[in-house]
């Protein structure tokens, strides 16, 4: 077996070791994929599919971050079938997920002409804001379900086990067992979730509560609560 | 059951590993209605699993509940066909006679309501699943409006119409082949003493076996594939998942003639070199599960499983693994997921199950049908499975045929005969005007009346660009109606959609709503159905996505109407 593979992308011929992703080679001729839940330090599961690209025409687009490269491949990275699936799946997720403080994906809206109100009428994922610790608020209406908080708490770093998914299909949404408050979870507050989070779900507290116009003060005061409990926020 | 404590349930799993948490959450399930807190953090310290991935994995299964649940739970399947035979004016009904609203629990606690996705009694609709507290679950159908709560479990069984002299033979409905009907494992004991494993995996080569899951792969490859591969050590799956609306012959093999398929399971480990094989069946099949169980019990009693099988030596312990209530779980790599204790989200792929399957080891995953053919094959040889069948598409086959017919139920046909001789002779013909016909399940396409001629094959099928898919074939007279059915087909899918990738996720239940608005859409909405099928089926992770808009885009074709807006133009 060979150790590199050869391919063409976009026109452009390239030569890359085996076991390259799409995303890599991609990258490596300055063409940028598009992602969304991709991240350089967490495992890519493939969820988000806005890095689908079209190889060798066939019946299915692959996700650039998870298919490695083929030799001999031809891939298209942006023609009409692309910008199809891109530009569904960004009005999609902005029909159902509140994206004011995700302004990469708001970004790629306006790149692929998505039509910010294409789904009338359409269920929102909605959530009350959970305010039960002293370092970091929850709204999970702002999550795009990426997965990369559930993954740092777990093997992809921390090893903490705190978070897990509840429910499935559009009701999916993070949770801890029994939707307990987190400090009555196994959380250790490293942070970790609110550091690789690309929306607004995970906010530090200090962050949210000036978002709020909350003094410094007050904001003092708040993370010092001794009994933490869960606020719901109509 | 009921005096068993936690604790007690757990006994028996000392020592076992995350892999036992589906079982353990049946026991904790069935014993107490619901797993709760305290339940999850014993199992959680047996086990050595987090509290948090327990939670999550029950959160993901229809079946297991983390609120207690009245003692007696009756969910009434709701998807086409019994759609047609009046389930929700049963579901109505039973509410209205105990007084609550639909997934309520009864004052006294005994009974709630609620409905379910296909439970492969189609050919009975409408049909129910009974779950009792401190008992298993059981099936029942066909269900009136009137049927008596205290009679639910002592309904006479149902009795499948079956047909067939292959698969099916000596298959009358309602009787469980013994083993000394069976006849020892003949083709077994063949393949041991004389065959060899490259000799079966020889002879289903030549027979042209192509799988009969609905992915339509060829068996000897993947076979091959995987006596190849160098890990060690290797799995045999049977794929009894049958979720599939529409689709209920796996459960008439599974009911009828479980040792035809142990015997399929154990030649095929025996070809690969496993020893070690489980039987996936469907949470919503109890009688299939323990039908199968007992049979194992029998052919290990009689020495042709367990331990050196007919003196050799060869082994081969197989185990039953009952779902938790999803059909993603018929994906072979959610399937994997499940009994490794996960939520039953599909992997990437590849790599693929030849090589990295169950546990990360080569795997043969098979439909339960498919395994069926294989001691005919053995015994028989390759050439006398091809007298059936064409070329490509070689064998019998079953299908599982619903609707608007004369008589529903499980056929074996020979391939090639048309769609038409299909419904006309073996189904008695259909009842009324034929309006269309949805192949291949929930994830087929419709065709029309002037389709009738198309023979069923492999090939012929793709060259319609329809499917054989699972073999189920609903048919539908001039009273259904289409938007109806399309209806129950997007509720479908979003409520088995995982949610793992985001097509899927999202294109389901918008899907779902743009159906469910399908007699007054909206200016564009046909657009929309074309946008977000296209885009599930091009760039969805798995299978499920991939065909969740399958049926709707078909019938977006065949009735260029449907979702036209008055005074706008399609
Ligand atoms: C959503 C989904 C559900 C499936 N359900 C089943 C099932 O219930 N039974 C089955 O045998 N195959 C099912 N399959 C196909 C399996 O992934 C796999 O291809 C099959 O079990 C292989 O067996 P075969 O080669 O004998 O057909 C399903 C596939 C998908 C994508
Ligand atoms: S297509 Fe995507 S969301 Fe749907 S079942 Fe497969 S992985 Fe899950
Ligand atoms: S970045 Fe590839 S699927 Fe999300």
């Amino acid at each position: 077996m060979s150790d590199t593979v050869t391919l063409t992308i976009d026109g452009q011929e390239i030569t890359v070791p085996a076991g390259t992703t799409l995303l890599e080679a991609a990258a490596q001729l300055g063409i940028e994929v598009p992602v969304i839940c991709y991240h350089d330090a967490t495992t890519s599961n493939g969820l988000c599919r806005v890095c689908v690209v079209d190889v060798n025409n066939g019946r299915l687009l692959q996700a650039a971050c998870v298919t490695t490269c083929a030799n001999g491949s031809t891939v298209e990275t942006r023609n009409d079938r692309v910008e199809r699936s891109r530009r569904t799946i960004l009005e999609m997720l902005n029909s159902a997920v509140d994206l004011q403080h995700a302004p990469a994906i708001q970004t790629l809206m306006n790149d692929y002409d998505a039509d910010p109100a294409r789904f009338p009428n359409a269920e929102r994922r909605e959530h009350a804001l959970l305010d039960d610790n002293p370092f970091y608020v929850r709204d999970y209406s702002q999550c795009v379900l990426c997965w990369r908080c559930v993954q740092v708490c777990a093997d992809d770093a921390q090893y903490t086990f705190a978070l897990t998914f509840g429910g499935r299909g559009f009701d999916t949404h993070i949770a801890t067992a029994f939707d307990i408050p987190m400090p009555e979870s196994p959380c250790v507050f490293c942070g970790q979730c609110v550091g690789v989070c690309p929306t607004g779900a995970l906010k530090p507290k200090i962050q949210w509560g000036m978002e709020q116009g909350m003094t410094p003060e007050q904001i003092r005061q708040s993370t010092r609560r001794r009994k933490h409990r869960v606020e719901y926020e109509d | 059951m009921d005096s068993l404590s936690i604790a007690e349930i757990l006994v028996p799993y000392q020592g076992r590993q995350r892999d036992a948490l589906l079982p353990v959450l049946w026991d904790m399930q069935t014993a107490f209605g619901h797993i709760g807190p305290d339940a999850v953090r014993q199992i959680s310290h047996t086990l050595h699993v987090p509290e948090a991935d327990i939670y999550g994995v029950m959160s993901f299964y229809s079946l297991f509940s983390s609120e207690p649940t009245a003692k007696t739970v009756i969910r009434i399947c709701t998807d086409p066909v019994c759609g047609l035979a009046g389930a929700d004016e049963a579901i109505h009904n039973f509410c209205r006679r105990l007084n609550i609203h639909h997934d309520e629990i009864t004052p006294d606690g005994k009974y709630a309501v609620s409905h379910t996705t296909c439970l492969g009694l189609c050919d009975h609709a409408p049909a129910a699943l009974i779950s009792q507290r401190g008992q298993s679950e059981t099936a029942i159908a066909p269900l009136t409006p009137e049927t008596d709560f205290s009679e639910l479990l002592t309904l006479s069984p149902y009795q499948s119409i079956v047909r067939g002299d292959i698969l099916l033979k000596g298959v009358d409905g309602g009787n469980v082949e013994s083993l000394a009907d069976y006849g020892n494992y003949r083709a077994l004991h063949h393949a041991i003493t004389i065959l060899g494993p490259d000799g079966v995996i020889g002879e289903v080569e030549k027979s042209g076996l192509i799988g009969r899951g609905g992915a339509a792969f060829p068996t000897a490859t993947k076979w091959k594939m995987t006596r190849q591969a160098t890990g060690q050590p290797k799995y045999v799956v049977c794929n009894a998942d049958e979720s599939e609306p529409g689709t209920f012959k796996d459960r008439v093999l599974m009911e009828a003639r479980p040792h035809l398929i142990l015997e399929g399971v154990a030649l095929c480990a025996f070809a690969i070199g496993a020893t070690k094989a489980y039987l996936f069946v469907r949470g919503e099949y109890p009688e299939s599960a323990w039908r199968l169980q007992r049979a194992i019990d029998e052919a290990t009693h009689a020495g042709l499983l367990g331990a050196n099988i007919l003196g050799s030596e060869f082994s081969l312990d197989i185990e039953i693994r009952r779902g938790g209530g999803a059909y993603i779980c018929g994906e072979e790599t959610a399937l994997f997921e499940a009994i490794e204790g996960n939520r039953g989200f599909p992997r990437i792929k590849p790599p693929y199950p030849t090589t990295h399957g169950l546990f990360q080891k080569p795997t043969v995953v098979n439909n339960v049908e498919t395994l069926s053919t294989i001691p005919g094959i053995v015994e028989h040889g390759g050439d006398w499975f091809r007298q059936w069948g064409t070329e490509k598409s070689t064998g019998p086959k079953l299908v599982s045929v619903s609707g608007h017919v004369q008589r529903p139920g499980v056929y074996e046909i020979n391939p090639g005969i048309t769609l038409r001789q299909l419904l006309e002779g073996f189904c008695g013909g259909v009842i009324g005007d034929l309006q269309m016909v949805l192949m291949g399940g929930a994830a087929g396409t419709f065709l029309t009346p002037d389709q009738l001629d198309v023979r069923l094959t492999f090939e012929d099928l793709r060259a319609i660009r329809s499917t054989f898919g699972s073999g189920a074939i609903m048919v539908f007279n001039e009273t259904a109606d289409i938007r109806d059915i399309l209806r129950r087909l997007g509720r479908f899918f979003k409520h088995e959609s995982c949610g793992k990738c985001f097509p899927c996720q999202l294109g389901t239940q918008r899907q779902m709503e743009i159906l469910e608005r399908a007699d007054t859409p909206l200016v564009g909405d046909r657009e929309r159905l074309r946008d977000i099928g296209l885009t599930m089926t091009e760039s969805s992770l798995c299978g499920l996505g991939q065909t969740a808009a399958s049926a709707v885009l078909s019938a977006l074709e065949k009735w260029p109407d449907l979702f036209a807006v008055k005074g706008q133009p399609v």
